[in-house]
């Protein structure tokens, strides 16, 4: 077991973690923060992609252990951003999910995509989601509500 | 899955990292692999380097990689530090794909290794995938092993008789097999800077964006420092350097496809592909040149 410290969603924590625990695992098991989803367990699904010191990361190819000392924020922890507000919306409003199983996962990357400006077009963002597999929605309305989403975002920033 | 369970080290230097990764080769009495996967198959491996673990991780947790120990280097920031003279850029083994493509890094490539960076894999494993580790492993699918060849960059190994520099193109001896001795950690890639008339061209083709590549071509061309080059990568094992090919390159006879198609036609022929295989490779290596010739 090792201690290990870290910042999730704002909140400090410490837990003695086995070192084999996956950062998806510690989140799901030891924090209870089950929005975090566990697919294919080998970084190609992409439902358990987190931010690691702001950065989108694969939660099953990160140790706990690794993380000692870092930032991390799970699907849970957007409260008031504002990207992620608009994502929400435009998820709802464009049935940007079935199942809901890849949808944590395509939320927190698709946040990224639109925080990096990257979603000029819907073959760009189709490009960047590549790492995100859904196996219900056949994507379109995915990459409809991501693209409505950085509207939506860039209207309100030019509003200011 | 989930790993094996392993014990966990993260040294503070490098120094310490080489010291831990000595005792532990000599307490495994030789049953480590000097490579990051077991392709030794049955021969369990014991000490594992750990830089941003993304191919390393995945193996552990679908088992094909079992070390008893990580030695964790990724966030070692004499790993990450960058430096520069007049002909390398020299980069630290721990940079990331990301750093790269986000160019915060010096390109000495004018170009090609943000754009390499920018379309390898996906953005969650760029952030901590590294330039060392992805040499590291040698994958032979892997877009870092052909473009640093094609590059002529030098990868610098450190190990307890101290540092060594082999040639990119000399490094990966076969399918997840290097130089690398069991002891030795890369510490840095030192990639000679392009000159303003240096080209570069890269195509690779996967049957969907980020996944590993069925084919790649880098082709360096820059008549400044006479250096041609084309490689052929994910090529079934290490990068294969076209010779005939980048005679022509070098000559700057490319421009006659004909030429060009027949130099390669027996560039790939000294190698044992299949029809498909073989059109694709051509393919992707017309591709490059198109683009050096544009």
């Amino acid at each position: 077991m090792t201690r290990v410290r870290l910042r999730v969603n704002g909140r400090v924590t410490a837990d003695d973690v086995p070192a084999r625990l996956s950062l998806a695992d510690y989140l799901r098991d030891r924090r209870n923060l089950t929005g975090t989803h566990l697919g294919c367990e080998h970084g190609v699904c992409g439902a358990c992609t987190v931010l690691i010191d702001g950065e989108p990361a694969r939660g099953c190819l990160t140790f706990a252990v690794a993380c000692e000392g870092r930032e991390i924020r799970t699907i849970e922890g957007f409260d008031g951003d504002r990207i992620m507000t608009a994502l929400r919306e435009a998820f709802h409003r464009h049935h940007a999910l079935q199942c809901g199983f890849c949808t944590p996962g395509m939320l927190v990357t698709a946040r990224d995509i639109i925080a990096r400006n990257r979603a000029g077009s819907a073959r760009e963002i189709r490009k960047e989601l590549a790492g995100n597999i859904c196996r219900c929605t056949g994507y379109t309305n995915i990459v409809a509500a991501i693209a409505a989403a950085a509207e939506a975002v860039k209207k309100e920033e030019s509003v200011e | 899955m989930k790993p094996a369970a392993f014990d966990y080290v993260r040294p503070a230097s490098l120094a310490e990292a080489i010291v831990l990764l000595s005792q532990a080769q000599g307490s495994a009495q030789g049953s480590a692999q000097a490579s990051a996967q077991g392709s030794r198959g049955d021969a369990p491996i014991d000490v594992q380097v750990m830089a941003g673990g993304q191919s390393l991780v995945a193996m552990m947790n679908l088992r094909v990689a079992s070390p008893g120990l990580v030695i964790d280097i990724g966030r070692l920031a004499e790993l990450r530090a960058v430096s520069e003279t007049a002909d390398y850029v020299a980069l630290g083994a721990c940079v990331t794909h990301a750093a790269i493509e986000d160019r915060l890094v010096p390109d000495p490539s004018r170009g090609l290794m943000p754009s390499v960076a920018a379309n390898l894999a996906y953005r969650a494993v760029r952030t901590r995938g590294t330039l060392g580790g992805s040499l590291a492993l040698s994958d032979p699918a892997a877009d870092w092993p052909a473009t640093m060849a094609a590059l002529d960059a030098q990868v610098v190994l450190r190990g307890p008789r101290g540092e060594r520099a082999v040639a990119a193109v000399a490094f990966a001896t076969g399918i997840y097999q290097t130089v690398r001795a069991a002891d030795e950690i890369i510490a840095s890639i030192r990639i000679p800077k392009l000159s303003p008339q240096g080209r570069w061209g890269y195509a690779k083709f996967c049957r969907k964006s980020g996944e590993f590549a069925e084919s790649i071509a880098a082709v360096v061309c820059d008549p400044a420092r006479a250096y041609a080059r084309a490689v052929l990568g994910a090529a079934d094992g290490p990068p294969i350097v076209l010779p005939r090919t980048s005679a022509l390159l070098a000559a700057g006879k490319a421009a006659a496809a004909d030429a060009c198609k027949r130099a390669l036609a027996e560039d790939l022929g000294a190698n044992d592909f299949d029809d498909f295989k073989a059109s694709l490779h051509t393919a992707m290596v017309m591709r490059a040149i198109g683009q050096v010739l544009a």
